[in-house]
């Protein structure tokens, strides 16, 4: 008798599981599914933009100007002649970057750091929570133009600031649910079977508590996107040479009048994203049947 | 002529997965003065037939396919909703069944009995408030004056009952409908609701509907009972009728699930597995505040082989006992004994050792198994984990404990969320029996399920715990069921054993009073005898 | 109730002190003093000025006489305004960023807690899919993006209201206000409306229903005080969230609020204005924090008891 065998007998009666559950119902919602697509697109032209860009980034046509859409520059040009789809492609790599790396460092701290506190429980948990809810109480948004002007401006900066800003939020959301499974009873069941801490967190708490925390990550990213955005607009966050969605819509919003597809177009592009990055947490949320996480 | 006359009532729901027919063509009448008892085990549709005459199903998905509902003269479902609900309330009211989540919690509880009033009838606040406390003191809420103006948190689930039997009676309803009203409650407290219901009704000669799922507890109060099963009633009848001569088999499955009686003495000599020696469970509430005293100073041995069965309401700490015996739950003084070794004091290796010899049976079938395992997975888990079985042995195993629960093979590679409750249940024995555990504590384990269902795990666990020869401590709130399935019986109250003995020393001479009390709760007890 | 109050306030004490102690130490460690721009200057003007502004102390005497000057309510001289205190610039900056502030939250209260409670009435319906697509484009069009939007739709294309200034011409705080409310708004309906499906779908809803009642009391009476606590729990957040905004709206409809003075003073390496400002709105920003947790709690009976009884 083997895995085989089993196969045999349960041929008849496939189970579903809860993954393959929630991506049927996910397939059936048109927003999620149309988010996925257009950010699986904007990914992928992110990954190859050097290869694809029409134009090299630094090339300008200072004789050609600003000029509105053509068949030589399809979304237009600044007023440097520098084409617009290019820098469109070079900002939102970094814009999706910022928006990925810095989720994954916030993902990283607040799901180690609320694991451990709900998982370890008791005085340790108190200590780690309060600080959470020290540093929650914090006014974030000014302590980071506040570090740009201190430190500078760079990119590293600005992961470490906005993911320390996003990992309180995921803390909390780790801690309740291990807090909310270690009281379920299978987890009892897993323990009375005398199962290893590492075992028990492998098999039974993590894949349980993963669905909250994908709905959440989803959330996040378009949250520090706009936070990369709304700091470079200010001229607080990614600085030329480089550029971003949030730099050039902040050139386009200075030159509106005269070119107003300088503002449009890179607005287009951030508000698409973020739209499909909201869609896709929204229809993943009902997929997955989690409640409470909020946005 | 009867109160309310309904005839033909087809209610179906429709989903995305097609109609679902909830009430299937039900005709049933209900008389003034009289307590017509509908009975139904989960999705027979017994209340939403009753919540469909007052429109609370909600339209879509809900859809009203057919018949009448006539009720004074008037055909209910018929009426607008601006009419229905001047009835609502006013003629006809209803209790439900968790009184701890149907007051609304950011009112105070007078200002919602004083609301029905002060909405269907011409009266002046003071009037209604005057009224209220009437009706508070009738229900048996002491002191209304100074609790009136409480909100819902500060009053018991009992209590919460009452105050809920008092806004459903402060228009003086003609028809009231209650549906499970007791379900949620302590069996003390039940008796003490089910004796309210019929005091009140008695008194003002109304008609009601009392919608439960258990026979026992309708045997007292009921005058007619109407049995459901799957949208259909399958017999009508009044109470003797019913208790008496059952026509139909599934009236009679009903009744045969309610245990009556008691299990015969077991011979052999007597040997403990499990010493427990004045253990105290206690739960920090923080600084500065008392301890929860969960278990205080609790003494009792089980023999090897023997069915020791754990009685108690809520809070009693029952259910921390058996917890605390497989520590699942740090003790705080104490020792338990089993086969000798204390395992208070067991740490890493040993007590993974240990953990093979004894495991649990969970109440709640939903949340005992890991919803993203298969059956395969959460039944070969534990065969591996202890090396009962190879990794070559380990799907033998695992097909062998299906056949010993009694669950088709072909499941073996289904998820729990596609199981009904009795289902998950046979998964959860058979995970609880994986390791050949000499001794286990069932938690409630049928307290989650259908009346009948629940026949059938009792039965299930009875074979099994001879065939593996189990020692076994049964914890449950019932003490029928205990009485059918225990050898001796401990009755708990706050964390301390009141009583114990064997079953039919506790029925025919109980010593104290707290279980005393507990026997003349036991719903239907005059079937027992 | 008081206790509860009185719990919380003691818990921002603390945090108030970790800003002030955290902020004064970045400003003092980042690199380049503040004078140093300025090539001209004279070795001994430099030590004067230096002197002025207490720069010649040791780091931790500058901290004390720092946080003296504080208890007293001073924040200092501002280094790029000689002559000018942070007090005065926070005093004219303030107000407006105040004002414009209050209309902002006005706007997304209004809006969003009325499109949130619309929609939740009638969940998958038109009344619930339009208010939610537009809340929906708030939360996915940030201010910066909305509000040249704005600017080039009704001030230029259609040419309705000014583009620019607070308080000079009539109309001319209609675009800053819904700019810098929009974003809130949707995050309130979508806030509200959740809570109120949540609420509506609770047994005691169903009582009151079995009561007779008629639809808008259910609604008025029995759900919209339990469904409205998340959205008033959001509001510390919110305000926070407003403050840093108006640097973005102050910025693009030029005015003359505190929003813009501290991006200029960002920009300028104004460290006492920046250390003046992160100090004064932290201490505003902790505090509504604390009073929209206090208002949260003192609208569930349940907690307030647990605060007010013992």
């Amino acid at each position: 008798m083997n895995a085989r065998a089993i196969d045999d007998i349960a041929r008849a009666e496939q189970g579903t599981s809860l993954w393959k559950d929630a991506w049927l119902r996910l397939r059936k919602n048109h927003l999620a599914v149309f988010g996925l697509v257009i950010l699986a697109l904007f990914v992928i032209i992110a990954l190859l933009t050097p290869w694809i860009a029409p134009y090299s980034y630094q090339a300008q046509d200072l004789e050609l100007g600003a000029s509105g859409p053509s068949a030589a520059h399809w979304l237009g040009t600044d007023i440097f002649g520098r084409d617009l789809m290019t820098q469109i492609m070079y900002g939102g790599r970094i814009s999706l970057a910022v928006g990925f790396v810095a989720t994954a460092v916030a993902l990283l701290i607040g799901v180690t750091w609320g694991a451990i506190a709900g998982y370890v429980g008791g005085r340790t948990d108190a200590v780690m929570m309060r600080l959470v809810d020290i540093l929650y109480a914090l006014p974030f948004m000014i302590f980071i133009v506040l570090l740009t002007v201190v430190f500078g401006r760079n990119m590293l900066l600005l992961f470490l600031a906005i993911g320390a800003v996003e990992w309180l939020t995921m803390a909390r959301i780790m801690r309740g649910q291990v807090q909310s499974l270690r009281q379920q009873e299978f987890v009892e069941a897993a323990i009375s079977l005398g199962l290893s801490p590492a075992t028990l967190i492998r098999r039974h708490l993590v894949p349980n508590a993963l669905g909250p925390i994908i709905v959440y990550t989803t959330l996040t990213i378009p949250n520090v996107m706009l936070l990369e955005a709304f700091l470079s607009f200010l001229g607080l966050g990614i600085q030329p040479p480089q550029t971003s969605w949030g730099l050039l819509i902040s050139y386009g919003a200075e030159t509106m009048e005269e070119y107003p597809w300088l503002l449009i177009f890179p607005g287009v592009a951030l508000t698409l994203t973020l739209f499909s990055l909201n869609f896709l947490g929204d229809g993943l949320r009902d997929a997955l049947d989690v409640r409470g996480a909020k946005d | 002529m009867a109160l309310l006359d309904v005839q033909d009532l087809a209610v179906s729901f429709v989903t995305r997965n097609g109609t679902n027919k909830a009430v299937d063509g039900i005709s049933f009448s209900v008389e003034l003065g009289k307590i017509t008892a509908i009975i139904g085990e989960s999705g027979s549709g017994k209340s939403v037939a009753c919540y469909s005459l007052l429109g609370l199903v909600p339209m879509p998905p809900g859809r009203i396919d057919g018949g009448r509902a006539l009720f004074e003269g008037r055909d209910l479902l018929k009426l607008e909703e601006t009419e229905l609900r001047r009835i609502r309330g006013r003629d006809i009211a209803m209790i439900f069944q968790d009184p701890m989540t149907c007051l609304n919690p950011y009112m105070t509880i007078g200002k919602q009995l004083m609301e029905p009033l002060l909405y269907h009838r011409k009266v002046t606040t003071a009037q209604a408030r005057a009224r209220a406390l009437e009706l508070l003191a009738e229900v048996g809420i002491r002191d209304p004056e100074s609790t009136i103006d409480n909100f819902p948190h500060e009053f018991s689930g009992g209590m919460r009952q009452r105050v809920m039997i008092a806004m459903a009676l402060i228009n003086e309803p003609k028809l009231l409908i209650a549906d499970e009203p007791t379900t949620a409650l302590d069996v003390t407290i039940q008796a003490q609701i089910l004796k309210l219901i019929a005091e009140l009704q008695h008194k003002r000669d109304i008609g009601v509907i009392f919608i439960s799922h258990d026979l026992a507890v309708v045997a007292d109060i009921a005058d007619t009972i109407v049995v459901m099963k799957q949208g259909q009633i399958v017999e009508t009848g009044n109470r003797e009728g019913i208790f008496r001569n059952a026509r139909h088999p599934y009236t009679q499955k009903l009744l045969a699930a309610i245990p009556t009686d008691s299990k015969p003495p077991r011979p052999g000599a007597a040997e403990p597995l499990i010493r427990v020696q004045n253990l105290c469970t206690w739960f920090s509430q923080g600084r500065g505040r008392e301890p929860v005293r969960a278990v205080n100073d609790v003494s009792f041995d089980i023999n090897r082989g023997e069915v020791l069965g754990l009685v108690g309401e809520s809070g009693s700490g029952k259910s921390t006992i058996g917890r605390s015996i497989l520590r699942l739950v740090p003790v705080t003084s104490g020792e338990v004994r089993f086969d000798g070794t204390d395992l208070t004091a067991l740490e890493g290796r040993e007590l993974k050792t240990m953990r093979r010899r004894m495991q649990m049976i969970f109440q709640d079938p939903f949340a005992s198994l890991n919803p993203r395992m298969t059956v395969y997975d959460t039944l070969a888990e534990p065969l591996l984990l202890h090396g009962i079985e190879t990794r070559k042995s380990v799907a033998q195993g695992v097909l062998k404990l299906m056949d010993d629960v009694g669950l088709a093979r072909a499941f073996v590679r289904k998820y729990p969320h596609e199981f009904s409750g009795g289902q998950r249940q046979r998964i959860a024995i058979g995970r609880a029996l994986a390791t050949r555990p000499e001794f286990v504590v069932a938690d409630e384990p049928v307290s989650a399920l259908d009346v009948t269902i629940q026949a059938q795990i009792l039965d299930l666990m009875q074979q099994l715990s001879r065939e593996y020869g189990l020692t076994m401590l049964f914890v449950s709130h019932d003490l029928a069921v205990v009485r059918h399935l225990a050898d001796r019986i401990l009755v708990l109250y706050k964390g301390e054993v009141v009583e114990q003995g064997t079953g039919d020393e506790l029925f025919e001479r109980p010593r104290q009073a707290y279980t005393r009390q507990l026997l003349q709760s036991i719903p239907g007890r005059s079937l027992l005898s | 109730m008081w206790r509860f109050i009185g719990v919380r306030l003691l818990q921002a004490i603390p945090v108030i002190l970790v800003v002030i102690t955290v902020t004064f130490f970045l400003v003092r460690i980042a690199p380049g003093g503040p004078f140093d721009s300025e090539k001209a200057v004279p070795r001994e003007v430099k030590a004067a000025l230096e002197a002025q502004y207490k720069l010649n102390l040791p780091l931790f005497q500058q901290y004390a006489a720092y946080l003296d000057d504080l208890a007293h309510g001073d924040l200092g001289p501002s280094f790029k305004y000689p002559g000018r205190s942070v007090n005065e610039l926070i005093a004219a900056g303030f107000p407006v960023t105040a004002e414009l502030g209050l209309y902002a939250l006005l706007v997304a209260l209004g809006i969003g807690g009325l499109a949130g409670v619309c929609a939740s009435l009638k969940p998958n319906t038109a009344q619930d899919y339009i208010p939610m697509s537009l809340a929906m484009i708030g939360i996915c069009m940030p201010s910066f993006l909305l509000g040249p939007l704005l600017v080039l739709l009704f001030g230029i294309y259609l040419d309705w209201l000014p583009v620019s200034g607070w308080g000079d011409i009539p109309g001319d705080k209609i675009l800053p206000s819904i700019t810098l409310g929009a974003g809130y708004a949707a995050y309130i309906a979508r806030l509200g409306r959740a809570g109120m499906l949540e609420v509506l779908s609770q047994d005691y809803i169903r009582t009151a229903r079995a009561k007779g009642l008629p639809r808008w009391q259910v609604v008025f009476k029995h759900s919209l005080r339990g469904g409205l606590i998340p959205v008033v729990a959001f509001l510390g957040p919110a305000f926070a969230g407003l403050l840093a905004g108006s640097f973005v709206v102050e910025t693009i409809f030029q005015i003359p609020g505190l929003g813009r003075f501290y991006v200029q003073a960002a920009f300028n390496r104004d460290y006492t204005m920046i250390l003046g400002t992160t100090v004064f709105l932290s201490v505003l920003i902790v505090l509504f924090n604390l009073l929209s947790d206090i208002l949260a709690a003192w609208m569930n009976p349940r907690l307030r008891a647990q605060f007010g009884g013992h």
